[in-house]
């Protein structure tokens, strides 16, 4: 237990996570990199075209990948938030602050490319059904956390008020995922599943996990830098920070 | 290679419009979203050199009293 509490609260020190995500951060740039344009020339040009539905399948790989970091940034957020609310560690907060932009974006991205894909597949670009819909509840969530953070002039109700929403919020995500199996939808169900056989053959899914795994490389990498960001503007006021200043570019 | 020549991959056997409509959002936007992350990283080691200096110079005309009055001031310092 001692050793598991001095290193969350080594986690939560802001110079130590400057010092350690500097030397994680390249190894998830290089992945999300690799990964992507591997993934991207094996979907696109590779991967067999679908008997059904042709080549519009090979919107799959941008639209799984998003949709899937969509939500683990929502649930990301939120675990942050019950760090940062629970026991006050500051960094949480900041990499919460940081993740929502991208998860915005991520399920704009999930939701474009499968209004995109309705066109030629189902002959609709949008219905009002529970997938889409709760995917919409999500862009707007994230808007809404987006939004309380900029609301506030104290950073501490700020931080507060978006961490519960994110807290909140994370009820949606379960609606999301079980949408398909609940409610009658036009969207198929999960393409993925960890027990069974996956529903494609291989040449078709390996891309597709590459494509996830650089897309949740590109999060982390991500949320490293714009974290090491955060913290030169919430901590300038610390010496070590300002040292900083002198040495790095 | 799903594809015979590059035109035909282009063509995306009459989906180009939806492939590359797709496929094109989600790259511009990954692309943006990491000029945006190294622009704003940029700006603030800028701010932050510049704020150092600043301060430097003060603390050399006014003695300790510079450096006291920076580390009591403010809790928000977002521009």
């Amino acid at each position: 237990m001692g050793m598991i509490w001095s290193f969350i609260h080594k986690l939560g020190s802001p110079k130590w996570f400057y010092g350690i995500s500097a030397r994680l951060m390249p190894w998830f740039w290089v992945a999300a990199v690799a990964l992507i344009l591997v993934g991207s020339a094996w979907g696109l040009a590779f991967a067999p075209a679908d008997y059904q539905q042709g080549n519009s399948f090979r919107i799959i790989y941008v639209h799984v990948p998003a949709a899937f970091l969509a939500q683990s940034i929502f649930v990301s957020m939120a675990v942050a938030g019950l760090v940062y609310m629970v026991w006050k560690i500051k960094v949480a907060d900041m990499a919460a602050a940081m993740m929502a932009p991208l998860g915005a974006a991520m399920t704009f991205v999930s939701l474009f490319s499968g209004a995109v894909w309705g066109v030629p597949t189902w002959g609709t670009w949008w219905m009002w059904d529970a997938r889409l819909t709760s995917m919409l509840i999500l862009l707007f969530l994230y808007l809404g956390v987006i939004a309380l953070r900029g609301a506030f002039t104290s950073r501490d109700s700020a931080s507060r008020a978006a961490s519960v929403l994110a807290m909140v919020g994370v009820i949606n995500i379960p609606i999301i995922k079980y949408s398909v199996d609940w409610w009658y939808t036009l969207h198929q169900p999960a393409t993925f599943t960890i027990t069974g056989r996956a529903a494609m053959p291989m040449e078709m899914w390996a891309p597709l996990l590459i494509m996830v795994l650089g897309f949740y490389s590109f999060f982390i990498a991500l949320t490293l830098m714009r974290t090491r960001s955060e913290i030169l503007r919430r901590e300038s006021n610390k010496r070590w920070v300002r040292d900083l200043a002198g040495e790095t570019r | 290679m799903a594809f015979d020549s590059f035109n035909e991959f282009i063509a995306m056997g009459g989906h180009a419009p939806y492939v590359w409509s797709a496929w094109g959002v989600t790259g511009a936007l990954l692309v943006a979203v990491v000029l945006h992350a190294r622009a704003e990283r940029r700006l603030l080691l800028r701010n932050l050199q510049r704020r150092v200096r600043r301060e430097n110079r003060q603390g050399a005309n006014q003695g300790e009293m510079a450096g006291v009055s920076h580390q009591m001031g403010g809790d928000r310092h977002d521009t």
